[in-house]
C-alpha cells in the first residue's frame, strides 16, 4: 500500500495527464455543445503539454539558465520538451481560434451552439 | 559548399510559403489567383529538375536547417520518392486550380478569394513539408497546419452546411493529431531524439535489446491510429463526404487526390525509417490495416452505389480508393508497398480529373448536382463528359487506364502473400465490380439526352479543358507506361529504409 502510494506520487504528473487526455478526448468526440467541444480539446492538448513538460523536469534540478557560472549539464533540467510545448501550444492555440470562429459563424446563422440543433435546422433548410 | 539542387526542396516550401503570405495583399482575386497557380506551377518545375537528378545517381540527403548539426538541428531529407510525390502535389494543385477556376467565381465571394488562396498556398507548402521533413515534431506542427488549411478551404463556400461540415471535418482531424501527437511525446520519451536517422538508431537498440516493448507497441498504434483516422480509413470515415462533397471543385479535388496521401507518406515514411518494416510485420499492424483497407474499399463503394449527388459519389469512392493503398501496405510485403504507392499516385490524379469533371458538368446544367438532374450534361460539353468517362473507366479498372495497373500490381503483390491471397484477391474483384456499378449507370446517365439539358450553347471554358486534358493525360500515361514511376518508387523506398 505504501509502496503503491509512493509510485502515484513520483508519477503524479503523468497520472494527471493521462487521466486528462481521457477526459479531453471524449469530451471532444462526444460533447453536443460546440464550446465545450472546443474546451474539451484545450484539456487534451494541455494534457499532452503536461506530461512532456514532466518528462523534461529532473527532480532537484535548475531552470537552464546559467547562473552562479555553474557550466555542468548535470545541474539543468532538460530544455527541449519546454521548447517543444511551447511549439505545440502555439498550434493549439491557432486551431482553438480557428474553431471558435467556426462556431461563431453558426451561431450567427442558427442561434444554437448546440450541434445536433444544428444539423437538424441544416437539414431543414436544405428541403 | 552544398551540390545546387541540395537547396531545391527548402526552395519550394519556402516559394510557396512567402507567396501564401502576399496573398492578402492583392486588390484583385485575379492577380492572387493567378500567382498561386504559378508558384505551384514553379514548385512543379523545381521538383520535375530534383527527381531528374536524384534518380539519374539514386541519392537521398538530408539538408540541415539552420547550420546546427544532427541531434539537435532540424533537417529536411529528399530522396527520388520524395521528389516524385513532390511533383504529384504541386502539379496536381495547380491543374485542380486551374480547372476549378470558374467555380471557385460561383462558389466564393470575391473579395474573399484571395484569403482561399492563402490557404491553398499553406496547403501545398503543409503537403511538401510533410514529404520532406526529417524531424518528427515538425511533422506535427505541418499535420496541424495541413488540418487548419483544409478545413478552410472546404469552408470557403460559406453556407451554413459547409461549416457544419467543416466542424465534424475540424473535430475528426484534431481527434487524429491529438493522438499522433501524443505518440510522437511517448516516442520522444523513450528514445530521447526527435530527427528521424537518430530516432532509427535508438529504435533499432530497443528492439535488439527487448527494452520498452510495450511502450514501442503503444507509440506505433497511437501514430498508425491517428494517422488513419486523418485519412479515412474504413471505421472513420463518415465526415469525408460531406466535407468533400460539399466544398467548391478545386477544394475537393485537392482534398480527396492530394490531402488524405500527405498523411499516408508520413506515415509510410515513419514505417521504413524509424520502425522498420520487419518490426511492424512482426507486430501484426500490417494485418490490422488489411483488414480495414478491406473493409474500407467495401464500404466505401456500398455508399457511393446508394448516393445521388455526384459529388459525394465521388467522395465515398475515395473512401474505397484508401482502402486500396491500405490493402497494399497492409500485404507487409515491398511489392505490396510498391503497389500501395502506385495506387497513391494513379488516385491522386484520377480523382481531381473525376472532380473538375463532375463540378463542370454540373455548370452547365444550371449548378445541379443530384445524377438525376444532370442527366445529358456530357452532351452539352463533350470534353468534360470525355474526362468523366476516361476517369471512371480508370476507377473500376479496364486496361489502358491507370486504375488497371495499380490493380494489376496489388493482385500481383497479394501473391507473395498465401495468406492474404484469397481475401485480397476476393476484395478487387468485389470492389471493381462495385465500382463498375455505380460508375457505368453515372456515364450513361451522364450521356443520356434529358429535359434538364441547357437550351442555349454553353461557352467552352479554355482554363478547364487546358486541366483536364491534362489530368487526362496523366491517367492515361500512368495506365500505359508505368515502369518508371514504379522504378521511382522502388528505389526511392530502398533508400528511404537506408538511411
Amino acid at each position: 500500500m505504501r509502496e503503491l502510494f509512493q509510485k502515484i506520487v513520483i508519477y503524479r504528473f503523468e497520472i494527471g495527464a493521462i487521466i486528462l487526455f481521457g477526459i479531453g478526448f471524449m469530451n471532444l468526440l462526444l460533447q453536443k455543445n460546440l464550446v465545450k467541444k472546443i474546451i474539451g480539446f484545450n484539456v487534451m492538448d494541455s494534457s499532452v503539454f503536461l506530461f512532456l513538460a514532466s518528462q523534461g523536469y529532473i527532480e532537484g534540478r535548475i531552470a537552464p539558465v546559467l547562473t552562479n557560472g555553474v557550466t555542468s549539464a548535470s545541474a539543468y533540467i532538460n530544455p527541449i520538451p519546454a521548447g517543444l510545448v511551447l511549439t505545440g501550444i502555439v498550434v493549439s492555440v491557432s486551431v482553438s481560434a480557428f474553431f471558435l470562429a467556426l462556431v461563431q459563424r453558426l451561431y450567427l446563422k442558427y442561434g444554437t451552439v448546440e450541434f445536433d440543433e444544428i444539423m437538424l435546422l441544416a437539414k431543414k433548410e436544405a428541403e | 559548399m552544398l551540390p545546387w539542387y541540395q537547396n531545391l526542396p527548402f526552395i519550394c516550401i519556402f516559394l510557396c510559403m512567402v507567396n501564401g503570405i502576399t496573398m492578402p495583399l492583392y486588390r484583385r482575386a485575379r492577380g492572387a489567383y493567378r500567382a498561386t497557380v504559378t508558384v505551384a506551377a514553379v514548385v512543379a518545375v523545381l521538383s520535375g529538375v530534383l527527381l531528374a537528378v536524384l534518380s539519374a545517381g539514386n541519392i537521398r540527403f538530408s539538408y540541415k536547417m539552420g547550420h546546427f548539426p544532427a541531434p539537435w538541428g532540424n533537417e529536411i531529407a529528399a530522396g527520388p520518392l520524395e521528389a516524385m510525390l513532390a511533383l504529384m502535389f504541386s502539379l496536381v494543385t495547380a491543374l485542380s486550380l486551374l480547372g476549378g477556376r470558374s467555380a471557385q467565381e460561383h462558389d466564393i465571394l470575391e473579395p474573399k478569394q484571395p484569403y482561399y488562396f492563402v490557404m491553398m498556398n499553406l496547403l501545398l507548402a503543409a503537403l511538401l513539408a510533410l514529404t520532406y521533413t526529417n524531424d518528427i515534431f515538425t511533422a506535427y506542427v505541418f499535420i496541424e497546419i495541413s488540418t487548419i488549411a483544409a478545413c478552410a478551404i472546404v469552408m470557403a463556400r460559406d453556407t451554413a452546411k459547409t461549416i457544419a461540415a467543416t466542424i465534424r471535418y475540424l473535430v475528426i482531424s484534431l481527434l487524429g493529431s491529438g493522438l499522433f501527437l501524443i505518440g510522437i511525446v511517448l516516442l520522444y520519451c523513450i528514445t530521447g531524439h526527435l530527427l528521424i536517422p537518430q530516432l532509427a538508431e535508438k529504435v533499432a537498440e530497443l528492439v535488439a535489446t527487448g527494452a520498452y516493448t510495450l511502450p514501442l507497441t503503444v507509440v506505433v498504434g497511437l501514430i498508425t491510429l491517428g494517422v488513419a483516422i486523418k485519412c479515412a480509413l474504413f471505421p472513420f470515415y463518415a465526415w469525408l463526404p460531406l466535407a468533400h462533397g460539399g466544398a467548391t471543385t478545386s477544394s475537393s479535388a485537392i482534398l480527396s487526390g492530394l490531402v488524405l496521401k500527405g498523411y499516408i507518406v508520413l506515415l509510410v515514411k515513419l514505417y521504413y525509417s524509424v520502425f522498420t518494416i520487419a518490426v511492424i510485420r512482426s507486430l501484426e499492424i500490417t494485418s490490422v490495416l488489411f483488414v480495414f483497407g478491406v473493409a474500407g474499399m467495401i464500404a466505401g463503394s456500398l455508399h457511393a452505389i446508394r448516393e445521388e449527388h455526384i459529388k459525394r459519389m465521388l467522395a465515398y469512392s475515395s473512401v474505397a480508393q484508401i482502402g486500396y493503398v491500405f490493402l497494399g501496405m497492409g500485404l507487409g510485403t515491398d511489392a505490396g508497398m510498391y503497389a500501395a504507392f502506385l495506387q497513391i499516385f494513379v488516385h491522386a490524379v484520377t480523382k481531381p480529373l473525376l472532380f473538375l469533371c463532375a463540378g463542370r458538368l454540373s455548370e452547365v446544367q444550371g449548378h445541379e448536382k443530384s445524377l438525376y438532374r444532370l442527366r445529358g450534361a456530357a452532351l452539352t460539353d463533350k470534353a468534360a463528359g470525355i474526362g468523366f468517362t476516361i476517369g471512371a473507366l480508370s476507377m473500376i479498372g479496364i486496361p489502358m487506364f491507370g486504375g488497371f495497373m495499380s490493380k494489376w500490381m496489388l493482385a500481383d503483390a497479394s501473391l507473395y502473400n498465401p495468406l492474404k491471397l484469397w481475401p485480397a484477391l476476393i476484395a478487387l474483384a468485389a470492389s471493381s465490380v462495385l465500382n463498375a456499378v455505380y460508375y457505368v449507370p453515372a456515364v450513361i446517365a451522364l450521356w443520356t439526352p434529358s429535359g434538364y439539358m441547357a437550351t442555349q450553347p454553353v461557352r467552352p471554358d479554355r482554363r478547364f479543358l487546358i486541366a483536364s486534358a491534362a489530368l487526362a493525360v496523366c491517367v492515361i500515361g500512368l495506365g500505359v507506361m508505368s515502369t518508371p514511376v514504379l522504378g521511382v518508387i522502388e528505389r526511392g523506398l530502398a533508400l528511404l529504409g537506408g538511411i
